[in-house]
């Protein structure tokens, strides 16, 4: 517990900091839009529709359709301007955040203004105030309950939405909820949820009592709010602080996909980075699997472990025989390297490969050994599989290679999907070959008898400005080559799994065990 | 005090008359009523006067000046308006209530709590027990004294009321009406006045405007109205008063007689 606790100041910060900007541009947005809208009537439906469509988009998604956009406005801006603009991290987060806050805002300042009692804006006119002085002397804090409640629905809304902000690479408290959810660290998850529903209900309370304190003049009320605001603030500077005592940035940024083999090896890299070059190290875990690759080439990630199948399906888009492990590896190695600038620099011993799984027990019933042979059993089966799987070109090569027809299929999060086989509420899954669980639960690796599914190994990638800059640092991920074996990651996979230790803990003790 | 003129006004909404070229003048210092039916126009010329409601053709002058002379906001700060919903400014006290259009004219605080204190009591409102209050606190007869006291707060020269008294309780609005009288002939303003209620306009104006479907049909004091009534619709009613009071003396007579 006491390493989740040693990252809620940094974690509850940056989600604080994130939440309460976002909160602050939504409100300086939506409410003159508002009051535009009270004064051009012709304006409501346009503006009111669009806030409502942005609302409609899954708060995930909209998070996740910033990155590409901030790609490509990034591009744009850096080739005509000269400013770079990161795709991942808080800007795009905050960018989301901020749509999604508007609609509650802007239809309650709407709301507000048109719920004037109309004796009141007669009166406003009559003793001879400017359309002006009647918006600001009568309307608006006659409204100002209405519009206050907007916000601060927002807030309770944003600072929800905010966890979700981790997989496009902005740090907050999703961080514990999505590396718990992976690990199956509930503790972890129960400290994000926890957290971040105080926060929510400390800004809901701060506001309120700004709003009494307005509306009934009770300036303790105005002070309270303001001393707890500050001592948010407060709070977000002294977890910066704690985070950065020697006030250097960090040079290598390493990421991770949302999974515990990668929170392991992100750790394990940062660990044997500073220990041997003494660069500061920091890892970004829990991105999107597809984001990465972009993040790599954009540098705005320097180093993280993919596989070489993925590559070659994903970013190669090579498809047909997949042909030997070490030619897999060869073609990305120089694909990579020629079209995208990006270094295999150590393959790290072992395969993760797609695997398709099942219980031993079922599959001696069955007779299933094989895919082939599955393939006949298929249309009464269930398959499970992760987010991204059956959408992969792996998963065309199999249907295309066995003509796969399963009864069902189901996409799962990856952390579910093997207890989900083992209780036998899904027949088959795509498990991953090192994960612990597989042996955990009794499941069995069915054969790939026709060598569609291409080989997985484990490499590590830097993109191209460490590989200039600190040639040192790539020399050092380099000795990682062929320095974990299969055995290894799925032992440190299990102890995490498993036995619910940190992801961080297992990597220092692998460290630990390999001195230079 | 300067006078109202009003010089073939008109105002339509869409192809419905509302305001029919009327002309119409209330002299410096005088009580003018209008009075008519719904749909006859009075609170549509009455808010013309000043440009709640903007004429489409015609003129009007106070104190001969054209009301189109100068921007609207202005001109009302110099013109007292008091209608039927008050219209109190419900998050502001007694006192600020009625401060605002001296404040938008800019006098300076010493003269404006002075002001307050000083309308307060000629509303037969304590200053000291008032002045904090909120809207919400007061009685309905409470909340039409303050705003009385706000349309006369800058010292109007002219005042508009709109059915001031017609959401009150009989007994609250037959006080508020001597009181209103003594204040008004006091400060010699003048006044327009609209209502429905004929027994008001009998009671309170120097003259009465008879309007129907937008046009003036009879203009005079109300013993002309009573004794030489232009058409048989303004016999009915300016005899509405008296009506009444034979239907209840009638009601008396029978309940004193033994059963």
């Amino acid at each position: 517990m006491n390493d989740l606790f040693a990252l809620l100041p940094e974690y509850a910060g940056a989600h604080l900091e994130l939440s309460l900007a976002a909160l602050a541009i939504a409100t300086a947005i939506a409410a003159p839009f508002g009051i535009a809208v009270t004064r051009r009537p012709r304006l409501a439906p346009a503006l009111l529709g669009a806030a409502g469509v942005i609302q409609t988009v899954p708060s995930l998604a909209l998070l996740a359709l910033m990155v590409p956009l901030f790609a490509v406005v990034g591009g744009f801006t850096a080739r005509h301007f000269g400013i770079e603009i990161r795709a991942i991290g808080a800007g795009p987060a905050l960018v989301a955040l901020v749509l999604y806050g508007v609609l509650p805002i802007l239809q309650n300042t709407v709301a507000g203004l048109r719920g004037v009692d109309p004796a009141a804006c007669e009166a406003a006119r009559a003793v001879g105030m400017t359309p002006n002085q009647s918006l600001w002397r009568v309307e608006l804090p006659l409204a100002l309950p209405v519009l206050v409640a907007g916000v601060r629905t927002a807030a309770v809304w944003i600072v929800g939405t905010a966890t979700l902000s981790t997989p496009v690479g902005a740090t907050s408290l999703g961080n514990f909820i999505f590396s718990g959810l992976q690990t199956r660290r509930f503790a972890a998850v129960w400290l994000g949820c926890i957290a971040s529903a105080a926060l929510a209900l400390a800004i809901d309370r701060a506001i309120r009592l700004l709003e009494q304190g307005l509306q009934q003049r009770r300036r303790g009320f105005v002070w309270a709010s303001l001393a707890l605001f500050a001592s948010l603030v407060a709070g977000v500077a002294l977890a910066r602080a704690s985070v950065a005592p020697s006030g250097t940035a960090p040079v290598v940024t390493i990421g991770a996909k949302s999974f515990t083999e990668q929170y392991v090896l992100a750790d394990v890299m940062a660990g044997f980075i500073e220990r041997g070059t003494g660069a500061r190290a920091k890892t970004l875990p829990s991105l999107g699997s597809t984001v990465l690759f972009d993040a790599l080439r954009n540098g705005e990630i320097d180093v993280y472990v993919d596989y070489s199948g993925t590559l070659w399906a994903s970013v190669l888009q090579r498809s047909g025989a997949p042909g030997s492990r070490a030619a897999v590896l060869d073609d990305v190695r120089r694909t990579l390297a020629a079209e995208h600038g990006v270094s295999v620099v150590a393959a790290l011993g072992f395969e993760n490969t797609y695997a398709l799984a099942m219980r031993a027990k079922r599959a001696a019933e069955l007779h299933v050994e094989t895919l082939s042979q599955l393939a006949g059993a298929a249309p009464a089966l269930e398959i499970g599989a992760d987010y991204e799987f059956l959408s992969r070109p792996e998963w065309r090569a199999l249907v295309d290679a066995y003509g796969f027809a399963f009864r069902k299929s189901r996409s799962m999060d990856p952390s579910l999907m093997y207890q989900a086989a083992a209780a036998g509420e899904v027949d088959v899954i795509s498990a991953f070959s090192t994960d612990g669980r597989i042996a955990a639960f009794d499941l069995r690796v069915l054969r790939d008898d026709r060598g569609v599914i291409p080989p997985y190994d484990a490499v590590v990638l830097v993109g191209s400005r460490l590989a200039r800059e600190r040639p040192d640092v790539v020399a050092q991920l380099a000795r990682l080559a062929g320095a974990i074996d299969a055995a290894t990651m799925q032992r440190m996979n299990a102890a995490v799994d498993q036995q619910g230790r940190a992801p961080a803990d297992v990597a220092r003790e692998w460290l630990d065990a390999h001195p230079d | 005090m300067a006078a109202i003129e009003l010089d073939a006004v008109s105002k339509r909404y869409g192809d419905a008359v509302a305001v029919d070229r009327l002309s119409l003048r209330v002299e410096a210092g005088e009580l003018l009523v209008l009075v008519g039916g719904s749909g006859s126009g009075k609170t549509t010329t009455l808010k013309m006067v000043n440009r709640l409601i903007e004429p489409d053709a015609g003129t009007i002058h106070i104190g001969g000046r054209d009301v189109c002379s100068e921007p609207a906001p202005q001109l009302r700060r110099r013109i007292g308006y008091c209608f039927q919903q008050i219209g109190l400014f419900p998050h502001l006290s007694v006192a600020e209530n009625v401060a605002v259009t001296p404040q938008l004219l800019g006098w300076t605080p010493t003269r404006i709590r002075a002001r307050i204190d000083e309308l307060l009591a000629l509303v037969e409102l304590d200053p000291a027990k008032h002045r904090d209050r909120a809207p919400s606190e007061l009685s309905g007869g409470q909340q039409q004294r303050v705003g009385l006291a706000r349309a006369l707060a800058a010292e109007p020269e002219v005042l508009l009321m709109d059915e001031p008294f017609g959401a009150l309780d009989p007994q609250t609005r037959e006080t508020l009406q001597e009181r209103f009288q003594s204040i008004r002939r006091a400060l010699n303003v003048t006044t327009l006045f609209v209502t429905h209620d004929m027994g008001e306009a009998l009671a309170l104006g120097d003259r009465i405007a008879v309007l129907d479907r937008g046009a003036l049909v009879q203009l005079g004091t109300p013993a002309e109205l009573l004794r030489n009534p232009a058409t048989e619709s303004v016999a009915h009613l300016v005899a509405t008063p008296r009506r009444h009071a034979e239907r209840v003396d009638a009601l008396l007579r029978a309940a004193e007689r033994p059963a």
